[in-house]
């Protein structure tokens, strides 16, 4: 099966971590990812806050590029996936609104039809598409003994999850399972990090990242892994920050799920984007699977 | 009687409802609480989400356009899925944006001015740009936080986390002719 691929503007520098293993672990499972061609920004939450004909016009633009023989669309973020799987829904349930987007989209001479597009996120495409069996067989050095806490984040997994619970989702539990992880059962894997509030309120963002990281080392994880690269920054990029704020001292590597499932599969670390977190994976990799 | 005629024509309620899809949803609001009671930044909020919607249908437009509730919410989607009620309680708050930032009633939050640098960056560029925003925003808005954040910037630098160009996109022209579109539509 052919996708169209939605990178997204943080997977080009500040998350290329994601996109180098999204790539090579999709490549492995034969899941052909076709990048689209000339995508824009998704607009985050940042065009929704200001004028919502705006925000789906541009997201639509995206939708309206996918080539007439793809029909899915895949988003490794959690924000594009969010944004444009929710353009092409107010589209398909609002005729006055697919009226309106149509009208910009055609002053750019593009059009789109809600529901030509299926928009996917990447874990979906790997345990629904892929499923169980073939993730297996890819395996040769299982995350045995690997304590490992999977991080859902917001809006991958609401308003709408896609065939999973909106309050406790288990379908990268159940993937780092197949690959022969120690997985953690924690709370807060769907609690929020904070977003954008990084930016606006450190005191509120702080407090939502110390919550997770907290709730993930009380039951003892080795590492956090994040679907979306927000979640990624926050995490990670803000830990050393948090520990200077409310003088705690985590030290827990956030990866992106994509990474550990290459390294499982046997892929080299270095292409799978590992040495580009802040909080450095390495340690706890050789402690728990050994040199390599 | 659809739900939408339940609200009062030409009153705040109902202009909501105009502006949110699903709106209509918001008339059948029990105050149960449960939007509150799960959002993570309730600790922040001058009003809940559940008291909110008791003002908007109170009709006390005023002091909800003023609210900070809609600036400390973080889009987690929470009040939206728990809501029995299945008010788009998101999409509300995003709607209240939009109208305190058209008139202007926000104080004490610098999330507008993020908003709008995040807009611009993509309407120069047709991609948001980490690092524009990361001075540009920072420098104009919070010049002493940027000082706490050097060693994280440097760190993501070093990293090649951060690059100190975006890509700008070939068909941006393209892009910005929707934008204008949108923009003129949205002034009717």
């Amino acid at each position: 099966m052919k996708y169209a691929y939605y990178p997204g503007c943080s997977l080009e520098c500040n998350a290329a971590a994601y996109d180098d293993s999204v790539r090579e672990v999709a490549d492995l499972l034969g899941v052909k990812l076709q990048t689209l061609d000339d995508w824009n920004c998704c607009g985050a939450t940042e065009y929704f806050s200001q004028n919502e004909l705006v925000a789906c016009a541009v997201i639509a633009r995206n939708l309206a590029l996918v080539e007439p023989q793809i029909s899915q669309l895949v988003a490794p973020c959690a924000a594009c996936y969010l944004n444009l799987k929710k353009t092409d829904r107010l589209m398909a349930d609002h005729p006055e609104i697919n009226a309106q987007v149509n009208e910009c989209l055609a002053a750019g001479g593009l059009s789109y039809k809600p529901g030509r597009v299926t928009v996917r996120h990447m874990l979906d495409v790997i345990v629904d598409d892929i499923g169980e069996t073939a993730v297996r067989d890819k395996v040769v050095r299982p995350l045995e003994g690997l304590k490992v806490a999977p991080y859902y984040g917001c809006q991958v997994v609401r308003p709408v999850a896609d065939g999973d619970s909106t309050e406790y989702p288990m379908k990268m539990d159940r993937l780092l399972q197949w690959i022969g992880a120690d997985v953690v059962d924690y709370p807060a894997k769907a609690h929020c990090c904070g977003g954008h509030m990084t930016q606006i309120s450190e005191p509120q963002a702080f407090e939502l990242i110390r919550r997770l990281l907290q709730c993930a080392a009380d039951h003892e994880a080795d590492m956090i892994l994040c679907m979306c690269p927000m979640c990624q920054l926050n995490l990670d990029g803000y830990q050393a920050r948090v520990n200077g704020f409310f003088g705690t001292d985590f030290n827990l590597p956030i990866m992106y799920f994509t990474q550990m499932l290459g390294v499982a599969f046997g892929l080299e670390p270095k292409k799978l984007g590992f040495g580009k977190e802040l909080v450095s994976a390495m340690p706890v990799l050789k402690a728990r699977l050994g040199e390599r | 009687m659809t739900a939408h005629t339940a609200a009062k024509e030409g009153s705040f309620l109902a202009e909501v409802i105009e502006a949110t899809p699903n709106g209509e949803r918001l008339v059948h609001c029990l105050q149960c609480g449960s939007c509150g009671g799960s959002c993570p930044s309730g600790d922040e909020m001058q009003y809940t989400p559940r008291t909110l919607i008791a003002m908007i249908n109170a009709g006390d437009r005023d002091a909800v356009l003023a609210a900070n509730t809609m600036w400390a919410c973080v889009s987690c989607y929470f009040c939206t899925t728990r809501c029995p009620q299945e008010i788009p309680i998101t999409d509300i708050i995003y709607t209240l944006k939009r109208m305190s930032i058209a008139e202007q009633r926000y104080h004490g939050t610098d999330a507008p001015a993020l908003a709008k640098t995040f807009t611009d960056f993509v309407e120069m560029f047709g991609r948001s740009y980490e690092a524009g925003l990361a001075t540009g925003y920072h420098l104009l808005h919070r010049p002493l936080g940027m000082v706490k954040m050097m060693p994280m910037g440097m760190k993501m630098f070093f990293r090649g986390r951060m690059a100190p160009l975006p890509t700008k996109i070939r068909q941006i022209d393209q892009l910005r002719a929707i934008i204008k579109k949108a923009k003129e539509l949205s002034k009717k």
